[in-house]
């Protein structure tokens, strides 16, 4: 089971997801239509480069946009979730252990105890965003069932790798749904609602070319005010 | 059943359904029409399979429904928070509901779509800057106009708009000749105070070729003739087109961009013929943004780019300011508190809110700035064609309330606003709330301090 889990159907769910993102991400260039979106994306082409790198950049920074500086408490929730969700998959010891042992190659890595905090930082912002998607009436009225499946899919691998970590209980059953969950997760990160995790850069590169080509990027003075 | 004679898809071309649909009081008979107006699926779904592409689908997949869009709409405050006036909310209830259903809607579902693309959106574009995805709301809606006015759910004063750009390319029923006539008539009416005055009509290779809003020519001819002084004081050699004269688009508001495209193509033709070395357009914001911004894609131009290049009356008026072509009279300078209003189209959707700033800084001695102000300033209310809707007039309204608030915390009494629906806007607010506020365009303030050169001053007798 462990090796099937962590050989074909690892393989199969790495290919599934770097694939996806490939033929989603190659999809929506081709789709972007410069007489339907209104946007010379040839003509005066560097202006648009341009401010699509201020586009991305300026989000990817707590607070540095207005739309984060209005809303503090979810930049916090957002930023820790994201955060944490990567760092504590990506820099984790054991991940890089099984890249170490099994293509040769690893990347930096964090203390496990960090790595744990990242987890339950990962969980618990989670589950204010659940309890805000809940509470607040303007969140509430655009969720659908499906955003709540969305986010137990998406944390469920940070969950059962925690309980495995500590060896709550069954170590082989807690590490076992681990795999599965984390596999499960990147199958379907290129078909719904996360692929916003690669489509995010595409989107936003595309309004920062619209903004930067055609809507007044070529007269603004310090570009965007995002 | 019987047939629908003025609700139907088919846009406006004639005089003779355009004076049908004038005479219909209020669109009354319109809009009972409308109930029974079937919805073409096929077409609707070939109209997605065409126009709806990688962009769009992409935005209406990857919101996250976050809810941070909520507090950016004007609409959404204005309405004490109600959650159906959260900018995703209005875009996945309606567009997003017809792209799942691949055009499977009915008449009820268009009707409603109507109301929310119309009557609660004026495509200002504020919440695409508060969308951590950068989801362009006002785009999607713009777009949703599209597929209600392909179908025929489109306000009555939307669908008399684009047929009266259709048949007079211009928004209202003035013909080429009302428009030159009324340039002669307002050189007689001036003359005795601006003995110089001129407007010259079709003089080819000008500096300027300057062109206005519809409402100008028939409702308010002294702005023509303001603007004619102000050019004369600046020396500018400058010229109106006969034909081509009209900067704006109802076309683009309600959806028609077939006649936004052949409105655009007469001010280009106008170009073309006359071979001006730039183009000035009035104190308007749509008319900027769909002739200079949106205009060449729907003529197809590839470059993006108006044939010649084009300034918004306020770039003029800053590059008249700096050069010195205008000098203002530094004891006439506004002395009272005075703040300015951002118009969506030509500082959020055309990067000139710097302009409106270096303009203040010449005739204002104590500007007060609206929080937020440039590129985050919230809508005056009216902007995407609502101010023209009558139907939708309560929501206009109360929609208004955050532009309010926003000029009372000012302290301002006087609001400069160079463009034409804002000032509307802004007249109806005061109308509405009786804030105790003046409004104004830029060129009668400008009249009454520029410093006027001796050869067009009157001579006295």
């Amino acid at each position: 089971m462990y090796n099937f889990l962590t050989g074909p159907l690892a393989w199969i769910s790495f290919l599934i997801f770097f694939i996806g993102i490939l033929i989603r991400s190659s999809l929506y260039i081709k789709g972007l239509d410069s007489n339907i979106d209104r946007v010379t994306y040839r003509v005066n082409t560097s202006f648009g480069i341009k401010e699509a790198v201020r586009s991305i950049f300026f989000w990817l920074v707590p607070f540095l946009t207005s739309g984060w500086r209005t809303q503090p408490v979810m930049t916090i929730l957002f930023f820790v979730f994201h955060i944490s969700l990567l760092a504590s998959t990506l820099f984790l010891k054991a991940h890089n252990m099984i890249l170490q042992e099994r293509w040769g190659f690893s990347i930096i890595t964090i203390p496990d105890v960090v790595s744990d905090y990242l987890a339950i930082a990962v969980i618990v912002s989670a589950i204010i965003l659940i309890i805000r998607r809940i509470k607040l009436p303007q969140v509430k009225i655009l969720t659908k069932p499906s955003d709540y499946l969305i986010i137990v899919i998406s944390i469920a691998p940070f969950l059962t790798g925690f309980l495995a970590f500590h060896q709550f209980g069954n170590y082989t059953f807690w590490m076992l749904t681990h795999i599965i969950s984390g596999e499960l997760l990147l199958i379907i990160i290129p078909f719904t609602k996360l692929s916003h995790s690669f489509l995010f850069f595409l989107a936003r590169a595309q309004l920062g070319m619209d903004y930067g080509i055609k809507r007044g990027g070529m007269k603004r003075q310090k570009g965007m005010v995002w | 059943m019987t047939k629908n004679i003025l609700c139907t898809s088919d846009p406006v071309n004639d005089k003779e359904t355009l004076d049908v649909l004038l005479r219909d009081k209020r669109g009354q008979q319109y809009y009972d029409e409308m109930k029974r107006l079937e919805v073409d699926t096929a077409a609707l779904q070939k109209r997605l399979k065409d126009t709806c592409k990688s962009r769009i689908r992409t935005w209406l997949e990857i919101c996250t429904h976050c809810g941070m869009c909520a507090d950016a709409c004007a609409f959404y405050l204005s309405n004490d928070k109600d959650p159906k006036q959260v900018p995703s909310y209005k875009i996945q209830s309606t567009l997003g509901e017809i792209v799942k259903k691949k055009g499977n809607v009915n008449n009820a579902f268009m009707r409603n779509a109507m109301y929310v693309a119309w009557g609660q959106c004026t495509c200002c574009n504020r919440c695409t800057l508060y969308c951590p995805f950068g989801i362009d709301m006002g785009v999607l809606m713009s777009y949703l106009r599209g597929l209600l006015f392909s179908q025929g759910f489109v306000p009555w004063e939307m669908k008399i708009g684009s047929g009266m750009h259709r048949i007079f390319r211009a928004q209202m029923d003035v013909t080429v000749e009302d428009w030159v006539d009324t340039c002669e008539w307002m050189i007689e009416e001036w003359e005795d105070e601006w003995p110089d005055l001129k407007i010259p009509v079709d003089k080819k290779n000008a500096d300027i070729m300057y062109t206005v809003n519809a409402r100008e020519a028939k409702h308010y001819p002294d702005d023509i003739a303001e603007a004619a002084v102000l050019f004369g004081i600046a020396g500018e050699n400058w010229t109106v087109p006969s034909e081509g004269w009209e900067e704006t688009s109802l076309a683009m508001f309600a959806g028609d961009w077939e006649g936004a495209r052949l409105q655009v193509k007469s001010v280009y033709d106008a170009m073309d013929r006359l071979k001006p070395k730039r183009m000035v357009v009035t104190e308007c914001g749509h008319a900027y943004r769909a002739t200079v911004i949106e205009g060449p894609y729907w003529a197809g131009l590839k470059s993006g780019k108006t044939p010649v290049e084009t300034l918004h009356y306020v770039e003029w008026v800053a590059e008249a300011l700096r050069s010195g072509r205008l000098k203002i009279d530094p004891a006439k300078k506004i002395k009272e508190p005075v703040t300015y209003h951002d118009s969506c189209n030509y500082i959020r959707n055309g990067g000139l809110s710097h302009i409106g700033r270096e303009i203040m800084s010449y005739i204002a001695e104590d500007f007060r700035e609206m929080t937020p102000n440039g590129d985050h300033n919230f809508c005056c209310g009216g902007g995407g064609g609502l101010n023209g809707i009558g139907r939708y007039r309560k929501e206009r309204n109360i929609g208004q309330k955050v532009k309010r608030d926003q000029i009372l915390a000012t302290g301002a009494k006087l609001v400069i606003t160079p463009c034409h629906n804002c000032w509307d806007a802004i007249r109806d607010l005061e109308e509405t709330y009786k804030i105790g506020i003046r409004w104004s365009f830029l060129k009668p303030l400008l009249l009454d301090m520029v410093i006027v050169p001796e050869h067009m001053k009157p001579k006295e007798e």
